[in-house]
């Protein structure tokens, strides 16, 4: 075997996690070749639309009938549009199977889902890491708050996170870079919830993956306010593979990228109990490959990553690689959301703003915390913003014809809205699992989804729905309106657990440096590995627990442990 | 790093092929579908013409006929439309017709102004008042939706609209449009008269 199949360690996926542990493991010193299974996207380059005005597509970024009928997934939320069609992946080439609904958003391409992100960047609480164990909910997290917090600042740190330090426990402060504004409304909405709740209930700016600083070293330049984030950013402000970790990892010499690497499977050892490598099919040439490592980052999103595990060492285990707990695949958990409450705030008629923040307020979870007790477990979080109504409101009242122009080109009233995202418990009837009668464009079996939010979730949602037109409410605001409108499983694109962490290899796929109980030289670092999903949004949580994992396999190499 | 090296690096030693010769991930999509290959005809497109330039005309700004509406409008209606809203934009595009015949014994395009506006906002009320929830008229922004068919009048204003913002001439000369704003201002002054912010899409 020549050396260019052989590397120190095979990272499978460029996403968020995936461009974490290529940066770890190759300034650490380590060869490495990351897998990356769909074509590649070019920092600034590729990013074709990025200048666009909406004239410059063919209509105007609405999506056709065409692509409607081809995408039935991608149709379901605002995945569908001429302004990212390409980036998330077609249902035709990569089908899957829904015992119950399931909306499963995935973008098959070097940066994956880093350059579609949401960007909302929080810690997880020290109760996020307790509460299953307190409440005697699934398996305790084998790891706290105290051994993540250093690895938050670490990769807080090198994204770039912008925040304010609020001083709450409900939602710990970080190393932030400046924070971005709230609006003249938000602020004085922020007051008068504080007020009306004696202090316990906190409307804060967003903490989000944006450099409100330029950093010339990393050849990235402060946010623009442009909010085409996901058409890619031209300057980099934002943190993805592409602008931030990829770059990095390149410039030590020891990364080799391969797209259109579709891994099927990781090489496992019986004698040793250890994984020697992967195999991998080009998805442009169908040719197989076998490349060899020491160590394997499995960061091919939480769902592709269980796939990999479970069409892995079948002959060893029926249900593949790490199902000797009887847990792979199991514990499937998103936040649910979709249900919150708006209103018309009024006044501020001399007031607007400018420039396209690209994020919102967040209002930090006070439910089932400190004294507060509900008739269900957990909570949830608030984002939302203010903002005067556009040229798309309501126009019944503004007749046609000169009058229309005139009434519609002239912002409308204030409004405010916030969407709840809540907790899912870990479940472990919420399951995936391989369809070996159904394959997708490459013959590969496709994953089948039996999964839904229950009881507790449904419990919760009254509350998330209510608790917000209340707060409206208490703060004065008019029209008041709350919703909970259709969500399924997945529709947060947060998906996670399936191959959870703990402390027992009889209940758990990963122990606490998320290496697979049944070959340790196997890291699973993204979604799949947690635990319990806290309400917060997840991916900053991915970043430190890859950069903690790859700390940790690095000096295990080290060591002769792995 | 230059593209050189970075693409060096990426992957020619493991036997991948050329990266992303002809594939992209944000894809530069086909034109529209032409005018002339819709299923509209010349005399449709003359009438819509002045139901747009009714609904928006040039004022001190230019108006929806200036913008380019009426073509880009039908062609997003022939690809965007499901069949059923496709064949009630038509059927609205017969009444129109119909109606002006009746009240007025000529076509529609050679109604005076006032004509046109009067006939219009008759067309307009009626449609507000079926249109009673008005969470209902709000989902007409998504025309694709899978929702319940709304009075045609309401399709063809809302239609209307969007094509004009989101159209060069619309954006820019009758909103504000910014394409790198620089910075962010959350209480920045506001003056009866100034327009609104282009919308993005």
């Amino acid at each position: 075997m020549s050396d260019k199949y052989t590397y120190d360690a095979i990272v499978v996926g460029s996403g968020i996690s995936g461009g974490w542990a290529a940066k770890e493991l190759t300034e650490k010193g380590l060869k490495v070749l990351m897998l990356e299974r769909g074509k590649n996207i070019e920092h600034v380059k590729d990013y074709i639309n990025a200048h666009k005005g909406p004239w410059e597509y063919p209509h105007h970024g609405r999506p056709t009938r065409e692509m409607v009928e081809q995408e039935p997934v991608l149709r379901r939320d605002y995945p569908l549009n001429e302004r990212t069609w390409g980036t998330w992946t077609s249902h035709q080439d990569s089908p899957y199977e829904e015992k119950q609904r399931f909306d499963w958003y995935r973008s098959y391409n070097v940066g994956g889902r880093s350059l579609l992100w949401g960007r909302q960047s929080y810690r997880l609480n020290e109760e996020d890491f307790l509460a299953n164990a307190k409440e005697g909910v699934a398996v305790d997290w084998p790891i706290r708050y105290e051994d993540l917090a250093d690895w938050y600042s670490y990769v807080e740190k090198f994204a770039g996170i912008s925040g304010a330090k609020d001083g709450l426990d409900v939602l710990p402060d970080g190393d932030f870079l400046p924070p971005m504004a709230l609006n003249v409304v938000e602020k004085d909405i922020a007051a008068r919830i504080k007020k009306a709740y004696g202090g316990q209930r906190h409307l804060i700016i967003g903490r989000t993956a944006h450099l409100t600083e330029s950093r010339p070293e990393q050849n990235r330049v402060q946010c623009q306010y442009r909010s085409r984030c996901w058409l890619g950013c031209p300057f980099g402000s934002y943190f993805s593979t592409q602008s931030a970790t990829l770059p990095a990892a390149m410039a030590t010499g020891n990364l080799t990228l391969r797209p259109f690497s579709i891994v099927k499977e990781l090489i496992y050892d019986k004698d040793s109990q250890r994984v020697t490598g992967v195999e991998v099919l080009d998805a442009e040439t169908n040719q197989t490959y076998v490349f060899k490592s020491k160590i394997v980052f499995l960061n091919a999103s939480t769902l592709n990553s269980t796939w990999v595990l479970m069409n892995s060492a079948r002959d060893v285990w029926d249900n593949g690689l790490g199902s000797s707990s009887g847990e792979l695949g199991h514990n499937l958990m998103d936040h649910h959301f979709q249900v919150g409450a708006t209103g018309l705030v009024d006044g501020y008629e001399d007031k607007y703003t400018y420039g396209r923040r690209p994020t919102g307020f967040y209002i930090p979870r006070f439910v089932n915390w400190g004294d507060d007790k509900r008739d269900y477990l957990r909570g949830f979080g608030y984002q939302g913003r203010a903002f005067r109504e556009g040229v798309y409101r309501d126009n019944s009242d503004m007749g046609i014809g000169a009058q229309l122009k005139e009434a519609i080109t002239e912002p409308g009233p204030w409004k405010i809205g916030a969407n709840a995202f809540g907790e899912v418990l870990p479940d472990h009837r919420n399951k995936v699992y391989l369809n070996n009668e159904v394959k997708d464009k490459w013959g590969l079996p496709v994953l089948e989804f039996d999964a839904t939010i229950r009881d507790n979730e449904l419990k919760m949602r009254k509350d998330m729905a209510s608790e917000m037109a209340a707060m409206l409410e208490a703060s004065g605001v008019k029209n008041v309106v709350a919703y909970d409108s259709e969500y399924a499983l997945g529709m947060g694109i947060h998906e996670m657990g399936t191959a959870r962490m703990g402390r027992d290899p009889k209940t758990s796929v990963l122990n606490a440096h998320n290496q697979v109980w049944d070959a340790p030289n196997v890291f699973v670092t993204d979604g799949a590995a947690m635990t319990s999903a806290s309400c917060v949004n997840p991916s900053l949580t991915y970043m430190a627990l890859t950069a903690r994992a790859a700390d940790f396999a690095v000096e295990e190499l080290k060591r002769g442990n792995i | 790093m230059n593209r050189r090296e970075l693409l060096k690096m990426i992957a020619a030693a493991t036997g991948a092929s050329l990266i992303g010769a002809d594939a992209m991930a944000y894809v530069e999509l086909p034109d529209a579908t032409p005018l002339e290959k819709t299923s509209f005809s010349k005399k449709d497109y003359l009438l819509w013409e002045a139901i747009c330039d009714t609904i928006i005309p040039r004022t001190d700004t230019p108006g929806a006929v200036d913008a380019g509406t009426p073509a880009f409008t039908l062609r997003f209606i022939h690809d965007c439309y499901r069949a059923d809203q496709l064949s009630l934009f038509k059927r609205g595009l017969v009444d129109i017709e119909q109606q002006s015949q009746r009240q007025y014994g000529m076509a529609f395009t050679k109604l005076a102004e006032q004509q046109r506006y009067q006939m219009l906002s008759a067309l307009n009320d009626m449609a507000n008042a079926t249109n009673s929830n008005k969470t209902a008229e709000k989902g007409l922004w998504q025309v694709v939706e899978e929702k319940g068919l709304p009075p045609y009048f309401t399709m063809m204003k809302q239609v209307t609209l969007f094509g004009f913002f989101t159209s060069e001439v619309g954006a820019t000369q009758v909103l504000r449009y910014v394409s790198i704003p620089g910075s962010y201002d959350g209480n920045y002054p506001y003056n009866k008269g100034d327009k609104v912010w282009a919308p993005e899409y």
